[in-house]
């Protein structure tokens, strides 16, 4: 354990240092890498959002598209209705979102399984529409959506703006991280996944399941509504067609790459749906060009056959996965007893 | 008046494309519990294959048969090669893997056939057909054809022996092996009928929608609706609960409508649909799971 987190405080001082090296190596560290770099970290803390609900309590969403296009759109109405800086719209993004997400758990308590995940889809197809809801077209901006001023460094310090984004978004991210850590090593947070394992158990054991779930919900999706707020400020625009079901599904992507119910998975997974999402047109022209096939392949082709496979072969995710064989490898290497200790302490999958 | 009996009349059209996808899910959801998220996507797939043999110059009906035919084939081994495995996963899995299958005919349609929105023919002759002012030609086809195929369907399960074996291996799966019913194949076919019905409502409803690769998202959130309200388990109740949506869709924009006239205050419209669908599909989920037929099904602790 304290390996990994000496490795986790190198990470965070890497990710610290590496945009300053920009005079130095100006094609490697540009703008455009560190905006990418941004994207995957808002993309992280959206899947993590996402994983404290499915991956730690067990609750389906297929809908928390939804969350990010609130979080969002809280977040561009304040700033282009109130003048509200961009880093004070963080705070009012998550408590909306709570609320929502609050909301939609309490019908969620009488849901399970395939039901839950049958709401929370059509909550997903349906928030385009809401979005475009005549009485909220004064606040939203209809079909338009809303243009918005990225954000520049502060005290004039002499950061670019994507350079400034990037950490703004980077010490978000951390701190969401070492919040989300802190919960689950928390009474609470096992609170929540004993219910995810067995909620007539936790129940009977004094746990308050409606209440844990119902708060697990708001928090879930306050955090996903930040990456929402976050994405709204990095992108400078907002409107409703952006928000589609398919955003839902990358999360979902992230989730399962990273590994359902891992925290460094959700930014592992994070990251990669962002990869895919960017490379898609090089993909597209590789298998055009390179193997003659004529077809347009788009990232989703790419997510859906991952999703499916990785079903089949890994289903802790990467992260997971890759824990796994490294554990089986070493106790192979030790021998019998050791491999059953270690087959012990490996994560049951789900 | 005759705009209300207008409303009905087209609200019934769609209430028949919604009840075929609603059959589709329930006969997927009564034999495997599993709620298929990728129904909508196949029956768009199903309508481009029909579309792409048309254009090769095939007649409407015969390609219809085709694409009827092959989507079963496809339900099948989409059932065998994929879902098989997996039989005794946790829900997540099977949720997550079928999302991917909806992402992958969604984009893999996109692909071959581009985003580009398509015209799509109807069938049915122009004139002389309908009633006049009260519901059109195509709208009318459309039901009947829906009502001819839900007819073959009940009679296929009411009255041959695979029929029976089908709804044997779905009630009591151990019975049904027990008595020489090979409940796997069973299971397969189920999958290949609900492909081959979702194809039926994707090529009616083309006409009216039509074909783009997104096209049947709307349509099956409002067949959610509609099964729920007839009860998940039950295939009646789904394909009455597809028409009482596909009326209550239009009643309400059309109630909408009249207020807006009445008052001048916009409420609700035709750009609240899948809002609509949300409200209901939410509601039944709260307050009857099991749906108006449906029988409530106690779990053992």
């Amino acid at each position: 354990m304290t390996s990994s987190k000496k490795w986790l405080w190198v990470l965070i001082a890497l990710a610290f240092l590496v945009p300053l090296l920009r005079p130095v190596l100006p094609d490697i560290v540009s703008d455009y890498r560190l905006f990418l770099v941004s994207t995957m970290m808002i993309a992280a803390i959206a899947v993590l959002g996402l994983n404290l609900l499915t991956g730690f309590n067990g609750q389906i969403s297929l809908g928390h598209g939804a969350f990010y296009a609130v979080g969002a759109y809280t977040a561009a109405v304040l700033m282009d209705h109130l003048n509200m800086p961009y880093w004070a719209t963080l705070p009012a993004a998550a408590i909306v979102c709570f609320i929502v997400g609050y909301l939609f758990g309490l019908p969620a308590l009488k849901l399970e399984g395939h039901y839950l995940a049958l709401a929370t889809f059509a909550l997903a197809l349906a928030v385009p529409q809401i979005l475009k809801y005549k009485w909220l077209e004064g606040l939203t901006g209809g079909v338009q959506g809303i243009v918005l001023n990225k954000p520049e460094a502060p005290f004039g310090l002499p950061l670019t703006e994507d350079q400034w984004l990037y950490y703004y978004i980077l010490v978000v991210m951390v701190l969401l991280y070492w919040a989300a850590a802190n919960i689950l090593n928390s009474r609470s947070g096992r609170a929540m996944m004993a219910i995810r394992d067995y909620a007539i158990a936790a129940d009977t054991m004094g746990i308050d399941t409606a209440l844990y779930k119902t708060v697990t919900f708001g928090i879930s999706a306050a955090y996903t509504g930040i990456a929402g707020a976050l994405s709204a400020s990095a992108i400078a625009f907002v409107a409703p067609d952006s928000f589609n079901f398919f955003l839902s599904i990358k999360f979902l992507i992230g989730l399962v790459v990273g590994g359902i119910g891992s925290l460094i998975g959700s930014v592992v997974g994070g990251i990669f749906y962002v990869l895919v999402d960017n490379s898609a047109q090089a993909l597209s022209t590789f298998v055009k060009n390179d193997l003659g096939l004529q077809f347009d392949l788009s990232a989703y082709t790419v997510f859906g056959i991952l999703l499916i496979v990785l079903m089949y072969l890994m289903p802790m995710g990467i992260v997971g996965g890759v824990y796994y064989l490294v554990q089986n490898l070493r106790s192979s290497m030790r021998g019998g007893r050791a491999r059953q200790q270690a087959a012990e302490k490996q994560p049951a999958a789900r | 008046m005759e705009q209300f009996l207008q409303q009905v009349a087209s609200g019934l059209a769609n209430g028949a494309i919604y009840a075929c996808v609603a059959l589709a899910l329930v006969m997927i959801y009564v034999s495997t519990d599993h709620i298929n998220f990728a129904q909508g996507e196949m029956a768009m797939f199903s309508t481009y294959i029909s579309w792409q043999l048309m254009s090769w110059g095939v007649s409407f009906w015969i390609a219809f048969i085709l694409a009827v035919v092959l989507s079963f084939v496809l339900g099948v081994v989409i059932e065998r090669v994929i879902l098989r495995p997996l039989h005794n996963a946790p829900v997540l899995s099977i949720v997550v893997v079928f999302i991917g299958l909806l992402a992958i005919f969604n984009s893999v349609a996109g692909a071959i056939w581009s985003y580009l929105i398509k015209e799509y023919p109807s069938p049915f002759p122009k004139s002389s057909f309908g009633i006049a002012g009260v519901i059109g030609p195509h709208q009318l086809g459309v039901v009947l054809v829906t009502l001819i195929v839900l007819g073959l369907l009940f009679a296929f399960f009411r009255y041959t022996p695979l029929g029976l074996a089908m709804r044997a291996a779905a009630q009591n799966p151990q019975m049904a092996r027990l008595v020489g019913v090979r409940v796997d194949w069973m299971l397969a076919l189920g999958w290949g009928l609900a492909a081959a019905v979702g194809a039926v409502a994707g090529i009616m409803v083309a006409h009216i929608v039509y074909l783009d690769p997104n096209m049947m998202g709307g349509i099956l959130l409002y067949a959610f609706a509609g099964a729920l309200v007839g009860g998940i388990g039950n295939p009646g109740g789904a394909v009455l609960g597809g028409f009482i949506v596909g009326v209550l869709e239009n009643m309400v924009a059309f109630a909408g409508n009249q207020i807006e006239k009445a008052s001048g205050i916009y409420i609700i419209g035709n750009g609240e649909k899948l809002t609509v669908a949300l409200i209901i599909v939410i509601f039944v989920l709260t307050v009857r799971p099991a749906g108006i037929f449906g029988r409530v099904v106690v779990k053992r602790v």
